[in-house]
């Protein structure tokens, strides 16, 4: 039996924020769920996807982040317990449906989760979320801790049903990837099946009916504020004539400062677990029991700004601060020392950072970024198509997009040029190729594709574009994790009863004129081939079909066999000049593979000049 | 409680989450508590991979620079590049066997001194416990225990407010049964190389 679904209340278990969320929504009775994966969210739909192969929840991997929502809101109006889960930008994919959906309103309870990023470990931006709150009018719940976490998945469902309105849930990386002690709860039971009660003139968003519900939208924004000021997730903790405004992992870091300071008799914090609407009543109340406010919070000025508008109101002149040059910034996140350091700084108290030890004598040492696995295909394939554009003097620019072969864009292969967010490669395509003489040559992912890539595959060919789009199909979504894909054999999950799209087929749909299918480990062949394409004048299509290798080998589908750089080896170093596999390494000298780490894709086997890169059980 | 903060730092794929993992139910089954934070962005693909567990009384998940009371390196130059968060108290324990970047295989960057590195981790914090880890890992039978020999040496120490036998049995309970017998053999060779390191 899956663990989130023990049925033990009162066990403490240690779990990792997003398994305690995923936990927090059996708890809460969730019957479906639907997501687009992305970091730091991916874990609790990888959860929840295990979860409903052995139990009735509904879950399903959606295209992309709308389609997510919209499935979502038609179970949720259908009076389904529904959860919605996506990392921040994916927000901005479902802000269409979301803004609409704040106006109809849900029967069953509907969160929607968004995961943000500060400091961007693994995003493109580091939007703060909270604005989408303000933005569409619905209530937003933000945990500050693991365990926080869960308790609040249920509350926010049955905010949602109090007030039938969808509720976003904001979460931060160091929620979702902390690990905590959780206490379990009691699971509500799901109920699986709903029904629509057909109701047009409140559904169906025509202006008239539109002017209709936003009148609704704001009677419920007013609601949601009382239940705001009321709620036990806005509290007060300590007291004293200072005062400190905080939500997230900010209140912890500065509940240890107020600690760590001996502060406790001299500083109050209001933390806000319920931040849209704000409780303009419980926040003017604390202020007027303070000299002095300092609000903590990561990303923008969200609440800075309420809490200066509730004070100008009631006609409070306290000094408050938060975003400042010598305070709080708006970039990446907070920790507890600078916390510590900024809390002293403005209450005017003594203080002695921590004494780091003196650096200045270590030597740099080499940086260990991300790269391609060794033996990735996408590797196989940036070297053929960079080959294939030098031996054709093309002069060329490369959109990339989001995905392990982002990564591409470092040197030595530096594929990549251009990339603002999932699908851009294909849209930025039309306009580079339009603007500039370059010849332009983009990728994308299969995942990525399905997910926002084909609608600029239409524009391009309706438009009549001139490019070469590289799909680069390698069966499985990889960088979050390797969760399913429209495109992927879900057999490979043991599973069935699923449709599958073959992306040959789609492009071919599309109108595409030129189609070519690559095997990217077969370099001279691929090289040919791609020449081709490269010199068709309109869109055409690369199809590079290689099974992600890290996944392969956990499906045991892939038998490593190394392959080792025999004497004939000249040292030309062209193997690690030209693809950068990470299984080389230089041994005094000499150019060597490590047999783990290599797969023997023989990539590196085929580009030798010398022909000196030989399997493992040839040497003698 | 009073408070202990331990950062672990690894290469993607050396097994520094489990290492976290066992911790993190050893201080459950001590009655500890415990918090703790992860940054594995692109871990599988080589990057590196900093734990960070906090036992006692805090809120905070994460550790400020200078502010470990210990650090675990699962590679040298990670325990020197993780040196930011020691100061003057501070434990260190590393292996010694290098994975280097791939940087250095393509002119970018020159992989520090072994000596070196222990010499400057040495001479800037409280005390350093430094062996190869992979070869006692290898005499325990599995290359890949790496992470249960430096929590054997971690646990030497005597700094966490863990008992021995909490770890051990976590170690039994937790990790794959196949492997739980290698796994305590080379936890204990772990625990006698920093005694005499
Ligand atoms: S996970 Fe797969 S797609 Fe990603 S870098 Fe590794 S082999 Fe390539």
């Amino acid at each position: 039996m899956h663990k989130l679904l023990t049925d033990d209340p009162g066990q403490k278990m240690l779990l990792l924020g997003n398994e305690a969320i995923a936990r927090g929504a059996i708890e809460a009775g969730v019957a479906f769920a639907t997501t687009y994966p992305g970091t730091p969210s991916s874990e609790i739909s990888l959860n929840l996807f295990e979860i409903s192969q052995e139990s009735d929840l509904y879950f399903e991997y959606s295209t992309n982040e709308k389609v997510a929502l919209e499935v979502a809101a038609a179970a949720a109006n259908s009076g389904l317990r529904t959860f919605c889960m996506m990392k921040h930008v994916g927000v901005n994919v479902a802000a269409d449906p979301l803004m609409t959906l704040a106006y109809v309103g849900v029967k069953g309870g509907l969160v929607i989760l968004t995961a943000d990023d500060p400091f961007m470990f693994s995003s493109q931006n580091e939007q703060d979320n909270r604005y989408y709150a303000k933005l569409s009018g619905l209530p937003m719940i933000e945990p500050s801790s693991v365990d926080e976490a869960k308790e609040l998945i249920p509350y926010a469902f049955d905010l949602s049903e109090k007030l039938q309105e969808p509720v976003l849930f904001r979460t931060t990386t160091r929620v979702n990837h902390s690990t905590g002690v959780v206490t379990l709860g009691k699971m509500r039971p799901r109920v699986t099946k709903g029904g629509f009660g057909k109701d047009p003139f409140n559904y169906v968003t025509v202006p008239a009916i539109s002017r209709k519900l936003h009148v609704k939208l704001l009677k419920n924004i007013e609601k949601a504020e009382e239940l705001s000021e009321k709620s036990e997730y806005n509290f007060t903790k300590g007291d004293g004539k200072w005062g400190i405004i905080c939500n997230g992992v900010s209140y912890n870091y500065a509940a240890d400062a107020v600690t760590e300071l001996n502060l406790s008799e001299k500083v109050k914090i209001l933390r806000i677990g319920f931040s849209h609407p704000m409780p303009k009543q419980k926040i003017t109340n604390f202020l007027k029991g303070c000299e002095k406010a300092l609000v903590i919070e990561e990303g923008e000025p969200y609440m800075e700004e309420a809490v200066r508008a509730f004070a100008q109101e009631a006609g409070l002149t306290l000094p408050i601060k938060g975003k400042d040059k010598e305070l709080f910034s708006q970039l990446y996140e907070f920790d507890p020392a600078m916390v510590r350091g900024k809390i002293a700084k403005y209450f005017g108290l003594p203080y002695t950072p921590p004494a780091v030890v003196n650096l200045s004598d270590v030597p740099e040492i080499p940086q260990r970024p991300p790269n391609l696995c060794a033996g990735c295909s996408h590797r196989a394939t940036f070297y053929e198509i960079r080959r294939a554009a030098k031996e054709l003097g093309m002069p060329t620019i490369h959109p990339t997009d989001i995905g392990c072969y982002t990564l591409g864009f470092m040197p030595p292969l530096s594929m990549g040029d251009f990339l603002i967010c999932m699908g851009s490669s294909v849209s930025t395509s039309c306009g580079f190729s339009k603007a500039t003489d370059k010849k332009v040559i983009s990728f994308i992912g299969d995942s990525t594709f399905f997910h926002s890539g084909i609608t600029g595959l239409v524009n391009a060919i309706y438009n009549n574009h001139n490019f070469t789009l590289v799909i680069l199909e390698n069966g499985i979504t990889a960088m979050t994790g390797h969760q399913p894909h429209p495109g992927v054999d879900m057999a490979n999950f043991s599973l069935s009863g699923y449709g599958r799209i073959s992306i040959e087929e789609l492009v071919k749909g599309l109108g595409v004129k030129h189609i070519t299918l690559i095997k990217p480990y077969r370099v001279e062949k691929s090289v040919e081939a791609i020449k081709e394409a490269l010199n068709y004048k309109g869109v055409s299509v690369i199809i590079s079909q290689e099974m992600c290798t890290l996944y392969a080998k956990s499906l045991k589908k892939l038998k490593a066999r190394p392959f080792y750089v025999s004497d004939k080896c000249k040292n030309h170093r062209d193997c690690i000049n030209e693809i950068g596999c990470p299984a080389f390494f230089i041994e005094g000298e000499k150019v060597r593979i490590d047999p783990v780490s290599c797969v023997g894709c023989m990539l590196c086997a085929q580009i030798c000049p010398e022909k000196a890169i030989l399997p493992v059980k040839s040497e003698k | 409680m009073d408070i202990t903060r331990l950062i672990i730092v690894a290469v993607g794929g050396q097994g520094n989450l489990l290492s976290s993992r066992v911790l993190g139910e050893a201080a459950l089954l001590s009655g500890v508590p415990v918090r703790m934070s992860e940054i594995h962005g692109m871990a599988q693909r080589g990057g590196v991979v900093e734990s960070a567990i906090v036992f006692g009384d805090a809120e905070s998940t994460i550790i400020s620079d200078g502010e470990a009371d210990l650090l675990v390196g699962f590679e040298p130059s990670e325990t020197l590049r993780a040196l930011n968060k020691c100061n003057s108290k501070t434990v260190v324990i590393t292996n010694l066997s290098p994975l280097p970047p791939f940087t250095v295989a393509i002119g970018k960057g020159k992989y520090p001194d072994l000596n070196k590195v222990q010499e400057l981790i040495r001479a800037k914090t409280s005390k350093l416990i430094a062996f190869d880890a992979v070869a006692l890992a290898k005499e325990a039978g599995n290359v890949l225990g790496v992470n249960m020999v430096l929590l054997g040496a971690l646990a030497q120490t005597g700094i966490l407010p863990l008992a021995v036998d909490n770890i051990k049995e976590t170690i039994s309970t937790r990790t794959k049964k196949a492997f739980a017998e290698v796994n305590l053999k080379a936890f204990d060779l772990g625990f006698a190389a920093a005694g005499i390191a």
